[in-house]
């Protein structure tokens, strides 16, 4: 088993996102993480999703996810050539002792505070995977409340874009 | 499309009509000359206009299952796009079987069904179900449509689905405010699917990599599935195969692909397979395979399947492309495009001066024809044999006739001992294996094939599914003939019983020899009712069949119930572990 990234570009329609899903769930696979956004094209989102998979079935579920009427393009960006990042958002405990220190560990992994209270601060943190999972060993110690992470997003490295073609409709006499 | 030319010219009329009215126009733009279908709630506003619809003939039937069906068979029988309407909430949900089987069998269908006013959809409303949602992972693609205007687009688009690539069901489903709304009929010129590029043509490298393979192996066959037909692909099949001289063998969805009389054909291949067409893919050391997908009825254990065996798979869906068996020459694109350049280029290489040598294995396969034909015993009682009914059925009708057949012992008695002749004359539910089948086809081939004789192989369990239909078939001039094989039994279950079960028989006794009497049956529906349990009579009761016309004909065949199918691989064994009776193994290397 191996941990893969999906970029999905999809038509911006109801209904596409479960068409998406529902070919990994049919196989009992657990999607890690999954983004949904717009993109520089008004009718198209983007979809980025993360499972841990054997490499066959996944073959099999992208020509299957490639049938589906909405999906436009698929490519798998593998982790040395993509740029991969996710949000995290994380309610650490903070004491008038505490908080500096706190406040060191953000700076070092270039996190940020965005919000204050009494007994708490929320950091804003963004990276791959291994650097939130750094950041959030660093702060165990003093007490996590609550943390949210976003779903990882990922380009690939260098001039190329997924659309390599332009859209266009298809001939109706095809 | 067929009728593209026809919609150059596209009008914009001036006119305000409903979403209802520019759904009728809509199917009319599609060519739709059949619908069958049942009203209710939510999809009524669409009937008003139906009524007065000069193109488009609407058949009320009983259930919507056998709508879905019905337009199956007629699919399957014409090759057009079979359309079936229904209400929403049970309407539609009635149609999900249906929809799933076309959707295995690569049917080509557009199902059309109503749903609640679109301020009441997920408020669990009346009649409410969400059936795009339900019948997503079951159909090629599918449309909830929420404003009239969208209506035509809709429909153009389902159209093309539907019958374009590896055909598939498509399910519109329309908001009754959409039905009711006032709107202006567009039909579209372009249809706005930018993901969608089904791939026809097949690469040249790869057909000239196919001719090389087929030239240099020894063993080579051609495993020919559904995709054949659906491809309208028998005439060019037969050009390649004579030109090859390679032997065929046509899977249960492919029957008919390959004429049975060919001297070539060694039959259907799978679980109840011919020994010579098992036989033949097992040792085989090329499967050139057009439009067919390993199913595992016809690979049994795959890890075992033709373990010898390179691989060209040629199929319009790359998914199916080494999903099951790795591929070494994958070619995606039409099946019948491929074997006419396939021609071209073997026939360039014979000029040239090389042919290929299969003459060793032909003596090989001769060898397992001759000794291991199809064929069954009597029953030692005298009683009625179901194989015997079947053949007879199949020979007294000839090779023009349709079959529709249900599921279970009778539908591979039928695909055995039935000879076919022509694509399209064999209609089953080969994927899904949905019991009930027969009727609801068989009547959907006949509306689309009015002047051929349309006969249901059912079985009395299958039968007692979906036989409310006989009402539909008589009420609306639809004279089909159904050969009940009547075992009292759910047969094939029993089979297994019998063999993996120790014979205890736990509930498939259907005790149909008692209850219902179908004689009575098929004449309360207003057919004729006929009944025969002597061989001596199976002849003539068939012709008596045959030369009624003015009603659906109901034969009640009352056979042994005893009777199996053989040959036969047992389920997750080997293909090399065939039986072709009860412990009783063929034997792969001549002793002389």
């Amino acid at each position: 088993m191996s941990r893969h990234t999906l970029s999905v570009l999809v038509e911006d329609k109801p209904g596409v996102l479960a068409r998406v899903s529902s070919l990994f769930s049919r196989r009992g696979f657990n999607i890690e993480s999954l983004a949904v956004g717009p993109t520089e094209e008004p009718e198209v989102s983007r979809i980025t999703i993360v499972v841990t998979v054997e490499s066959l079935p996944l073959e099999q579920v992208t020509k299957q996810l490639n049938k589906l009427i909405n999906v436009l393009k698929i490519v798998e960006l593998d982790d040395n050539s993509a740029v991969q990042r996710q949000i995290m958002l994380v309610k650490v405990k903070a004491d008038n002792h505490s908080r500096s220190q706190i406040m060191e560990v953000a700076q070092l992994f270039r996190a940020k505070i965005v919000d204050v209270a009494l007994d708490a601060v929320t950091i804003e943190a963004t990276g791959n995977n291994d650097k939130l999972a750094a950041l959030l060993r660093t702060l165990e110690p003093y007490g996590i409340k609550e943390l949210v992470q976003s779903g990882l997003v990922a380009l690939s490295r260098g001039g190329r874009a997924i659309t390599d073609r332009s859209l266009r409709p298809v001939d109706r006499t095809a | 499309m067929t009728q593209a030319g026809s919609v150059t010219s596209t009008s914009e009329t001036a006119e305000t009509i409903t979403g209802a009215q520019s759904l009728i126009r809509a199917l009319e733009y599609a060519d739709v000359d059949v619908i069958f279908g049942i009203p209710g709630g939510a999809i009524l506003p669409a009937y008003d206009p139906l009524m007065d619809s000069t193109k488009i003939r609407h058949i009320l039937v009983r259930h919507e299952q056998a709508a879905g069906h019905a337009a199956e068979g007629y699919a399957a029988a014409t090759g057009r796009v079979g359309v079936c309407m229904a209400t929403s909430g049970p309407g539609a949900t009635n149609l999900v079987t249906p929809i799933a089987d076309a959707h295995m069998d690569s049917v080509p269908m557009v199902a059309i069904t109503g749903q609640v006013p679109s301020s009441a959809i997920g408020t669990d409303a009346f009649q409410e179900a969400d059936i795009r949602g339900i019948t997503m992972p079951i159909t090629k693609h599918n449309f909830l449509v929420t404003d009239a205007a969208d209506i035509p687009r809709a429909i153009a688009e389902a159209f093309h689905l539907a019958s374009t690539g590896r055909p598939g069901p498509v399910l519109v489903d329309i908001a009754k405010d959409a039905l009711q709304a006032s709107t202006n009929f567009q039909w579209p010129e372009s249809l706005n699917l930018p993901g969608y590029h089904p791939v026809t043509r097949p690469h040249a490298k790869q057909v000239r990599e196919a001719a090389r393979l087929i030239l240099e192996s020894r063993r080579p066959v051609l495993y020919v599935g559904g995709g054949v037909i659906r491809a309208n692909g028998a005439p060019a099949l037969r050009a390649l195969a004579e030109l090859t001289g390679l032997p065929v063998v046509t899977t249960l969805m492919a029957r008919g692909a390959f004429p049975d009389s060919h001297p070539q054909h060694l039959g259907m291949p799978g679980m109840h397979g011919t020994v010579s067409a098992v036989g033949a893919l097992q040792k085989s050391d090329l499967l050139v395979t057009l439009g067919a997908r390993f199913d595992d009825r016809v690979t049994g254990k795959l890890a075992s399947f033709a373990p010898d065996a390179s691989v060209i798979h040629v199929d319009i869906d790359p998914a199916e492309i080494s999903k099951n068996r790795y591929a070494d020459v994958p070619i995606v694109g039409d099946v019948g495009e491929f074997m006419t350049e396939l021609v071209a280029v073997l026939q360039a290489e014979y000029a040239a001066g090389r042919h290929g040598d299969y003459a060793a294995w032909w003596s090989t396969i001769n060898h397992w024809r001759d000794t291991y034909p199809l064929g069954y015993d009597l029953p030692d009682d005298g009683g009625l044999s179901p194989q015997l009914v079947i053949e007879r059925v199949g020979a007294l009708s000839g090779p023009e006739a349709i079959f529709a057949s249900g599921v279970g012992q009778h539908q591979m008695w039928a695909a055995q001992f039935i000879n076919y002749e022509n694509p399209r004359t064999w209609l089953n539910s080969g994927g899904l294996g949905t019991m009930g089948y027969a009727v609801p086809a068989a009547m959907g081939a006949k509306v689309g094939r009015p002047d051929t004789t349309v006969w249901a192989i059912d079985g009395d369990g299958c039968f007692q599914m979906t036989n409310q239909e006989l009402a539909t078939c008589t009420i609306n001039n639809i004279p089909i003939k159904v050969a009940l094989i009547n075992n009292s039994s759910l047969g094939m279950v029993r089979q297994w019983q019998t063999l993996f079960y120790g014979k205890r028989y736990s509930e498939t006794d259907l005790q149909s020899h008692r209850f219902p009497d179908f004689v009575k049956l098929a004449e309360a529906y207003g057919c004729h009712g006929l009944q025969c349990d002597s061989p001596d009579q199976v002849d003539v009761t068939i012709e008596k069949a045959l030369a009624l016309n003015d009603a659906p004909v109901v034969i009640d065949f009352v056979v042994h119930k005893d009777a199996m199918v053989w040959p036969m691989v047992a389920a997750g064994a080997s293909n090399d572990d065939i039986l072709v009776a009860r412990e009783m193994a063929p034997k792969w290397e001549r002793e002389d």
